[in-house]
């Protein structure tokens, strides 16, 4: 059980039988008045956010949530399909429930899915996610001086800048955390 | 400062410093600020004949207040304000007073709460709360023209004219005017703090600093009543930029009163599950001659929050509880 004053941001609570998470907190006071605790909410089924304040003697429950480890199987007409590898049950988040992992997910990822109760909700993603470059400018004569990057576009269509020695076809480790580029993948 | 601190070069400084607190230094610009705004409180005091005073932090027995907690410290208390020995002094024959301190109150922090603060309070012989709001005022402006800022505070993006007089504006009208709720009805159902505070405060001291006045007795435990209207207390908030920089009232006098409003506190506080404090009893003995008077209650660091253009209170602090 959770009292107002455990409310800080990223907690997960539940309020009507469903999961939300704190996504803005600020505890507030006005003068000698009571304390107040006011939060943004975001409803983790549905995704919808609403303003709510708590007084100090409000409690809640925590919402009960579980990992489960699965594996990325494909997308179609904006559904993700995930499936558990031991049970072969398959789950599927939407595209606003995946939201920017869709740039880093590639064929038979391993992922971890967050559910309430049966209901899956969103998508972690390891830390580093190898990638294949389908699109780069090739490397120009003088773009060796240091600091300088181009664009290359990898298999999900996800763009970033990396070093321009980087080719078509290369493979390159990517941090899914930053989105930024970490290092050239020799196979 | 450390003694040879000087001598001490730039590189070889930095490594003496711990990893983390690299950030410490961006906070520079801000404690200069907060130290020159101190040492204009000061002047402005001394100049005025008012008595720097230092009353103890650890106490038998905290105001009782319903909402305010304090932090309990060995079999004492850490006081939440210097309020009830400030007002002992007072009553004792100190006509005018006033002391910068530390307070503490238990579970208070947000971006402009810490549950250890700095307050400026001050007490004067013979005021009632509208000289208050004028003192307040030449304060503020003494403190802005000593920090350079001569006509206008920028804050957050909006220009704070200083110029006098400052608006003024009952409690009761900032409802009407800005949360479309009669305030007694506020009061009824129990939703006064909450819409001062998520619909009212963030319209104040937008354009010049606003003083709100006249507060329902209900939450003012040691302000005096108004005379025709028993159920308004004499008590004003100053706000500027749309935060509560300072509370003031004039002062309960009545001995009979206090015991009442401080038994009521204690009977709320139980009804809440709340920790019950004891009744400060040496202060109700002395408060019986406490004559015609007014304090103020001023939170030096939302001040400095004002003065140093920052959203949140951290910057103006040399460290927050989170990092210690």
């Amino acid at each position: 059980m959770y009292n107002a004053s455990d409310l800080k941001k990223g907690l997960r609570i539940k309020l009507d039988n469903e999961p939300y998470i704190v996504t803005e907190f600020n505890f507030v006071k006005p003068g000698k008045g009571q304390a107040l605790y006011r939060s943004k909410l975001r409803n983790m089924i549905t995704g919808a956010q609403f303003e709510r304040t708590f007084r100090s003697a409000d409690t809640f429950e925590p919402a009960d949530l579980q990992q489960k480890k699965m594996q990325y199987l494909y997308e179609e007409e904006g559904k993700y399909c995930f499936m558990d590898n031991e049970s072969y049950e398959q789950v599927f988040l939407t595209k606003s429930q995946v939201g920017e992992a869709k740039n880093f997910l590639i064929d038979n990822l391993e992922v971890e899915i967050l559910f309430f109760e049966d209901k899956p909700l969103e998508v972690s993603l390891p830390n580093f996610v190898e990638m294949v470059v389908v699109k780069a400018e090739p490397w120009a004569k003088g773009d060796s001086v240091s600091g300088k990057t181009k664009p290359v576009t990898l298999q999900t269509g996800y763009q970033l800048q990396v070093p321009p020695f980087i080719e078509e076809g290369e493979k390159i480790r990517v941090d899914t955390r930053s989105g930024a580029y970490l290092t050239r993948v020799k196979d | 400062m450390i003694h040879g601190v000087e001598h001490i070069s730039q590189e070889s400084r930095t490594e003496l410093l711990i990893e983390d607190d690299h950030d410490l230094l961006k906070q520079s610009n801000a404690l200069w600020t907060r130290a020159k705004m101190l040492g204009a409180i000061r002047d402005f005091f001394v100049s005025r004949d008012y008595l720097e005073v230092e009353t103890p932090n650890l106490i038998p027995a905290p105001i009782p207040e319903q909402h305010i907690d304090a932090i309990s410290c060995g079999d004492w208390f850490l006081h939440t304000s210097p309020e009830l020995y400030m007002k002992r002094l007072l009553a004792a024959g100190y006509p005018r007073i006033f002391q910068i301190c530390k307070c503490f109150r238990k579970g208070e922090r947000g971006s402009y709460h810490l549950p250890e603060f700095t307050m400026l309070e001050w007490y004067c012989l013979g005021m009632d709360y509208r000289l208050l709001m004028k003192e307040c005022e030449e304060l503020i402006i003494a403190i802005a023209n000593d920090l350079g800022n001569k006509e206008a505070i920028h804050y957050q993006g909006k220009k704070i004219r200083l110029q006098r007089p400052w608006e003024s504006i009952s409690v009761s009208d900032t409802f009407t005017r800005y949360a479309l709720v009669p305030m007694v009805e506020a009061v009824k159902e129990n939703s006064f703090d909450e819409i001062m505070a998520c619909h009212i405060e963030s319209h104040l001291g937008l354009e010049q600093p606003t003083f709100i006045y006249d507060y329902p007795v209900s939450g003012s435990a040691l302000a005096k009543a108004k005379k025709d209207e028993a159920a308004v207390a004499e008590r004003f908030e100053l706000y500027i930029g749309g935060k509560e920089i300072a509370n003031a009232c004039s002062e309960l006098i009545d001995a009979d009163e206090y015991h009442t409003r401080f038994k009521k506190v204690q009977e709320y506080r139980n009804s809440m599950g709340k920790a019950v404090y004891p009744i400060p009893r040496f202060f109700l003995q002395d408060n019986v001659d406490i004559p015609k008077s007014a304090g103020i209650a001023l939170g030096i660091d939302r001040l400095a929050m004002i003065f140093c253009d920052s959203p949140i209170i951290d910057n103006v602090v040399t460290f927050t509880p989170e990092v210690m």
